[in-house]
Parts: structure tokens; C-alpha cells; sequence
């Protein structure tokens, strides 16, 4: 029984990482498009989005599957339970990564007010704290995991300078308002797409420590 | 947690293997406390060291304290007194060869109680405890045996706790039982704690991980980690036991 369980544990191993490739896509697609502000593009991310839709159910059946089969406990119940609660963050990465692209469809044609070369970093940044986190689950790295955590204060600097730039700009000239707007909401979904990459790497960190939110641990990896 | 038992340095012998290896724990009062491990791991043979069941065991030789309410088990203390007090649940349902009534009367009957009206008190509170009143109420007189495994195993733990005990040990009390059996006996378990303090030997985990309070591991004759039934199942701190409730081993 154990060496059906260990190819089980293997398989959803497998399924995460396939599943954590699909979001990681949609991030620099999404980035890209806007970029671009190349529609079709954006429409990948719309397509990839009911992809990664589709992965989240197999994983959570798969999980289901193995809790009533194996009845797990200790490591196996702290993998299991973590991955049950890491695809619903990775799954509204994908949704925040499409809502990225619905606004980009929606300012194709316009002049950017700005460059937005820190949505790009947003972008780059957030896509790095997603990987190392899944990286993490994959080799049971505590350290990368909790690196993720200390990672989303450069995300939440970057949301915060472009609040701030872009502010300015709407105080320049009242008309970039709209616009503004726009690039507001889709830092808010890059700053929210780094929340979702610190969740699942507290999830990765109860994986290998039982210890959920712990303050023992924050404490000793970021100046709370 | 008020203290049950202290056993401290225990070791036991069976002629040269030595079964137990310099045990010390403390089991709480009003807990249930579940025994896990491999067979042979020494499990059921501590357990029977509480109420001095070994002591029937040729070749049996053990060293160390056990204290139960600060008392000494193995010091100048009358057995039978002891065992009233520390009653046992076998494995497989072993009701006497007479009447549903006469097996859970007959402990108190041999410590002297011999009113009929004390009697009759005795078992309905004692079938009631062991929720079985309901099932057999009408059929006293009937021989224990006719019942179900399920029945019988519920008739015993009544004839344990007829005798009013502190503490209740129960070596794989469900293992020979179906599910819905098992369930019952589980729901017993949980209301008894109130009373009684338990003490379960289980092969099955997801049993010790329901229904108990704390969790203690057993490998060849020694104890491996002990600690709250929640943290074992879910971190346990030694290898060895992650290995063995996950399935890695035993």
C-alpha cells in the first residue's frame, strides 16, 4: 500500500508543478500583453486561465482521493491538507492574471501615460515569488519558502511608488485619470498576486514544520 | 493533568528477552491514553504490568515503580484489590458461559455485595454505562453468548465497570468487531473518560487519532515518543514514529 501512496504523493507532486507552470505562463503572459497591448495575447490568458481552472479540480480530487483512501497522517496529512489550500491560491493568481488581461483588451489602442516599467518589475517579481514558493513545496525547502516571505515587501514597495507616480500624474492632468486608473487596478492585482504566492509558502512551511502563521517563524525571518 | 500513574525505570523480562526496556511515563486521570506500535513491541505487555496481570506469567521478572495514586503496584498492596480497581477489556469479546445479569453481578458478587436489590442497581447502572441497557434490558436472563460480537465486547466493559474501577485498560477492545460495533464502543469510550481514567492498546491509528487524548509508541520494548494525541498524528518529533503511523514500517 505505502508504494502506491509514495506514486500518489509522486503524481501530485507532478500536478502541482504542471499546474504552478500554467499560472507562472499567465503572469508574463498577462505582463506581456500589456506590454503590448497585443490582444490575442491577452486572450492566451483568458484560455489559460479555465486551463489552470481545470487543473485546481484535479488536484483537489486527487487530494480527496487520497484521504479517504490512505487515511493520512503526519507528513502525509501535512502534504495533502497543504496542497488542498496552495491550488486555491494558485487558481486566483490565475483569475487575478486574467482580469489582468480584460483591462489590457480595454486600453488597447490608447498612449500609455506612464511606461509601465514597474508592472513589469511587478510582474517579474510576483512570477519569482510563485515559482520559489512551488519550488519549495516540490524539494521541501524551508529556507526558499520563507524567502518568498520576505520577497512580497519588495512587491508591496513597487505597488506603493506606483500609487504614488500615478497620483502625480492624475494631479499633472486630470484627463490621465482613466488611464490611471486602469494601471492602478492591475498593480493591485500583481500586489495581490504576491499575497497569493506568500500563502501558499506559508502552506509550504506548515508542510515541513507543522506551524502555520507562526509567529516563531515570521519573527525569524521577517522584522515584525 | 492530575496524574493516574507514574511509572518510572520500568523493565520486564520474559526469562532472558526483555520485553520492556526502562519505561517511564505518566498516564493523566480522565484521559484516554492509547498504546500504539508493532506487534511484539511491548505494547500489550505494559499494559498488563498496571494491573499485575504478568504476575501469572512464568518466568515474568520486572523491575522499576509503577504508582498508581502514589501508590506502589508492585509493593504491599492485595492483587485482587488492585485489579478492581484496574479493570481489562480483552481483544476478543470473553463474556462467562451464564446469564447477560450474572456476567456483569459477578464481579461485585465476589467482592461481597449479595443484596439482590444492590445487585439489580449494580448491572442496570452498569449496562447503562456501557450503553447497552436499552439492547438487552428484556432479556437478562439470557446467556450472554447469544449476543452479538459487538453486544458481548459492550457486556464485558459492563462487567468491568461493574465493579466501580478508577481506571478501565483495553487491549484492541474493537478489533474483532464490525464498524457500526466499533462505533458504539468508541462513543462509550469518549463518555467513560468523564468517570474513568482509559488506557487503549490499538493497532489502528486513525482509532488512537479519534479517540484519544494522548498517544504513546512503542518499539521493541521501548517507549519512543509520547505526547498529545494531536501532535503525534499530525508532527510527531521522532522518525521512528513518523515512520511507523504513516505505514513506512510495522
Amino acid at each position: 500500500m505505502r508504494n502506491k501512496f509514495e506514486e500518489q504523493l509522486k503524481e501530485l507532486n507532478n500536478k502541482l508543478i504542471e499546474m504552478g507552470a500554467v499560472v507562472e505562463h499567465s503572469i508574463s503572459t498577462t505582463v506581456e500583453a500589456l506590454l503590448k497591448q497585443d490582444s490575442g495575447l491577452a486572450d492566451t490568458v483568458i484560455e489559460d486561465e479555465r486551463l489552470s481552472d481545470a487543473k485546481e479540480k484535479e488536484i483537489e480530487t486527487l487530494c480527496l482521493k487520497l484521504l479517504l483512501h490512505q487515511q493520512p497522517v503526519a507528513s502525509d496529512l501535512r502534504i495533502i491538507s497543504s496542497a488542498l489550500k496552495m491550488v486555491t491560491d494558485m487558481e486566483r493568481i490565475g483569475d487575478q492574471a486574467r482580469d489582468i488581461a480584460e483591462i489590457t483588451k480595454f486600453l488597447e489602442g490608447s498612449n500609455f501615460i506612464k511606461k509601465p516599467e514597474d508592472i513589469e518589475k511587478m510582474a517579474v517579481e510576483t512570477r519569482k515569488m510563485l515559482k520559489e514558493s512551488i519550488d519549495s513545496f516540490v524539494n521541501r525547502d524551508l529556507d526558499l519558502a520563507t524567502n518568498v516571505l520576505k520577497h512580497d515587501d519588495v512587491v508591496d514597495e513597487l505597488f506603493m511608488k506606483i500609487r504614488k507616480d500615478l497620483i502625480g500624474l492624475i494631479r499633472e492632468n486630470p484627463a490621465n485619470g482613466e488611464q490611471a486608473l486602469d494601471l492602478l487596478m492591475i498593480a493591485k492585482y500583481f500586489e495581490r498576486i504576491g499575497d497569493h504566492a506568500v500563502n501558499i509558502a506559508e502552506w509550504v512551511i506548515f508542510m515541513i514544520t507543522g506551524k502555520h502563521r507562526s509567529g516563531e517563524i515570521l519573527y525569524q525571518y521577517r522584522k515584525y | 493533568m492530575e496524574k493516574k500513574f507514574e511509572i518510572t525505570d520500568l523493565n520486564l523480562w520474559y526469562d532472558a528477552f526483555q520485553a520492556l526496556k526502562n519505561i517511564n511515563i505518566e498516564i493523566p486521570k480522565n484521559n484516554v491514553t492509547a498504546f500504539i506500535g508493532p506487534s511484539g513491541c511491548g505494547k500489550s505487555t505494559f499494559l498488563k504490568t498496571l494491573n499485575r496481570m504478568n504476575d501469572l506469567v512464568e518466568g515474568c521478572k520486572i523491575n522499576g515503580k509503577i504508582l498508581l495514586d502514589g501508590e506502589d503496584v508492585y509493593g504491599d498492596i492485595d492483587v485482587n484489590a488492585l485489579r478492581k480497581r484496574v479493570g481489562m477489556v480483552f481483544q476478543k469479546p470473553n463474556p462467562f458461559p451464564m446469564s447477560i445479569y450474572d456476567n456483569v453481578a459477578f464481579g461485585p458478587r465476589t467482592h461481597g455485595k449479595r443484596s439482590k436489590h444492590a445487585l439489580d442497581e449494580i448491572v442496570e447502572t452498569a449496562l447503562k454505562n456501557a450503553a447497552i441497557w436499552d439492547e438487552v434490558k428484556d432479556r437478562l436472563k439470557k446467556s450472554a453468548l447469544s449476543l452479538s460480537g459487538g453486544q458481548q465486547q459492550r457486556i464485558c466493559i459492563a462487567r468491568a465497570l461493574a465493579v466501580s474501577p478508577d481506571v478501565i485498560l483495553m487491549d484492541e477492545p474493537t478489533s474483532a468487531l464490525d464498524p457500526i460495533s466499533t462505533s458504539k464502543i468508541e462513543d462509550l469510550i469518549f463518555d467513560l473518560k468523564e468517570k474513568y481514567s482509559i488506557i487503549i492498546v490499538t493497532h489502528n491509528m486513525q482509532q488512537a487519532a479519534r479517540i484519544s487524548d494522548l498517544t504513546a509508541f512503542f518499539l521493541l520494548g521501548e517507549l519512543i515518543e509520547t505526547g498529545d494525541t494531536d501532535k503525534i498524528f499530525s508532527m510527531p518529533k521522532n522518525k521512528k514514529t513518523e515512520d511507523y503511523i504513516t505505514g513506512r514500517f510495522g
